[in-house]
């Protein structure tokens, strides 16, 4: 019989709910079968952390007595640009942002020591960055300069705003070219010398929840320490790949944009990272339950890594340029994991850089606020754009 | 027959002198250069790995030693940072020795030391700055 959230949320408030990680569940579901096991279990929980780059904060930074317009003016934190183009007080960092005088790739590889994803990580971590700000002025906002140290207590706001999070599955990258290259995807040695991905795969949130059926705008999550919301779905959100038939897509597809209350996080689940001749980004650790309402959320929670698939893809001349064969093959998460694939005749080892054992962790940690009872499910209050051939039940 | 990883470092005084051939003809020693950057002029540092009898290391390290080069053993100049790592497992391909390898049950990275070339490639690659070179 169908549950509800309701009668999920019910169900946590007197502590009687049952609740599995993703990794957990897919043993029950082999033993009890799916059918019973979507019966007895009530949720399974989610978790991925891992380098996002599309991530950022709103900060609302409190006036001092004589006020001022930071909107159309310039500003800093710790050298690092900020976006001015708010209202007085409101800016917005992003997690790729440099300091004017980084060097960048002009010393190729660049080292990007420092960026947006660390002034965010100081932030959460209790420290103060130097504010400076010009402005030009105005009879309402008349001052035209600070400087000053601030930290999370001085604002009045502090949002975590990511706008692409959580991609729903992601491109295996290699190097076809004689020389080496420095990626977001890592540095791939030349000549297919080895392989990088960036997934939790059976752990990941939007591999659990294939066509969106759960998680939707609105939707409870826990993101980076404290509970963030589902705020839209991600920028890129591409709900129109190939899918196999367990209804996984075979690339990217879905994303999240995730909220949160940055003054609530906590600095072991929100990282300042450095990717050597690329850039600087921020992992981001996002947990999401998936209620069981009926026997098809218990079928897509218990997929396993060797039925999730990757496509592998050239990132010294296809990724960047669109020239010469889009896909060098496809491969399973629990191939990945194994530490060596196989692509045109070579054994290639793998990298990762969505921690296994981080999400693991977050999946875990999210089952247990659950069953404390301190973490309720929420219906979505809208959903995100789903497959149109589902749509049209044609699939 | 015994082997020794050992980071030497050069003063700048030194840095123009051939020390390396001098402990293999005078000292009898094999040297394999595992990793090198020296500057004229500047300081210069040299991975190693040692291999002779007993008497011709000792007398090699004390013919480096009195000659102003700084002797290290090798485990002592990688860090990895425990509280830093996130067993991404960006670093385990990128490893030539399997010193960096993670448990694919825990899906922890560790490091042993033992294994450590100090080829340095880890530095680079590691996202979270969770592998550092040790500087005394």
């Amino acid at each position: 019989m169908a549950k509800t959230i309701q009668e999920i949320n019910e169900k946590i408030r007197s502590g009687s709910v049952v609740v599995f990680t993703a990794e957990e569940i897919i043993d029950v579901a082999r033993k009890k079968g799916v059918k019973k096991a979507a019966r007895e279990v009530d949720v399974v929980t989610t978790g991925t952390f891992s380098p996002m780059c599309s991530s950022g904060a709103f900060f609302n930074i409190k006036q001092q007595k004589e006020k001022m317009k930071l909107g159309g003016g310039w500003a800093t934190l710790n050298d690092v640009p900020i976006y001015a183009g708010l209202a007085a007080a409101d800016v917005y960092i992003g997690a790729t942002a440099l300091p004017g005088d980084d060097p960048r790739n002009n010393n190729y590889p660049g080292k990007f020591r420092y960026g947006g994803a660390h002034v965010i990580e100081e932030l959460v971590s209790g420290k103060k960055v130097l504010l400076a700000g010009v402005a030009y002025g105005t009879d309402c906002y008349p001052k035209k300069k600070r400087e000053q140290w601030i930290g999370l207590e001085d604002m009045n706001e502090a949002i975590l705003f990511n706008p692409r999070n959580c991609y729903q599955n992601y491109n295996v990258a290699v190097n076809l070219s004689d020389k080496p290259i420095y990626t977001y995807m890592g540095m791939l040695k030349p000549n297919l010398g080895n392989a990088n991905y960036c997934s939790a795969g059976q752990l990941s949130p939007l591999m659990n929840d294939p066509l969106y059926r759960s998680i939707g705008i609105g939707t409870r999550v826990f993101l980076c320490g404290t509970q963030g919301y589902v705020a839209w779905n991600g920028t890129q959100h591409n709900p129109d790949l190939p899918r196999l038939e367990n209804k996984t897509p075979r690339a990217g597809a879905g994303t999240l944009t995730l909220i949160g209350n940055l003054k609530e996080m906590d600095p072991k689940w929100l990282r300042a990272v450095t990717y050597t001749g690329y850039g600087v980004s921020l992992s981001v650790a996002v947990g999401v339950p998936i209620p069981i309402l009926d026997e098809e959320m218990m079928k897509f929670v218990a997929v396993t890594d060797a039925e999730l698939k990757a496509p592998v893809v050239d990132y010294s001349s296809y990724y960047p340029t669109g020239e010469g064969e889009a896909k060098l093959g496809e491969v399973t998460y629990a191939e990945l994991k194994s530490g060596t694939i196989e692509i045109n005749g070579k054994h290639l080892p793998t990298g990762c850089f969505s921690s296994y054992s981080k999400a693991r962790e977050v999946a875990e940690y999210l089952k247990d606020t659950i069953e404390n009872g301190d973490f309720l499910l929420t219906d979505s209050v809208g959903s995100l754009p789903g497959p149109a051939i589902e749509k049209e039940g044609l699939s | 027959m015994k082997k020794r990883k050992v980071v030497l470092s050069f003063p700048p005084s030194k840095v123009e002198e051939p020390i390396i051939y001098q402990l293999i003809t005078d000292y009898g020693l094999k040297v394999n250069i595992l990793r090198a950057t020296i500057d004229p002029g500047k300081q210069g540092r040299m991975v190693v790995e040692l291999s002779g009898h007993n008497s011709q290391l000792s007398h090699g390290l004390n013919f480096l030693e009195g000659g102003g080069v700084n002797v290290e053993p090798l485990a002592q100049k990688i860090q990895h940072l425990e509280e830093r790592c996130t067993s991404c497992t960006a670093c385990v391909p990128i490893c030539p020795t399997e010193a960096l390898d993670v448990n694919r049950e825990s899906w922890i990275v560790s490091y042993d030391a033992e294994k450590c070339v100090a080829c340095l490639y880890c530095v680079d690659v590691c996202p979270y700055k969770a592998v550092e070179i040790y500087l005394e």
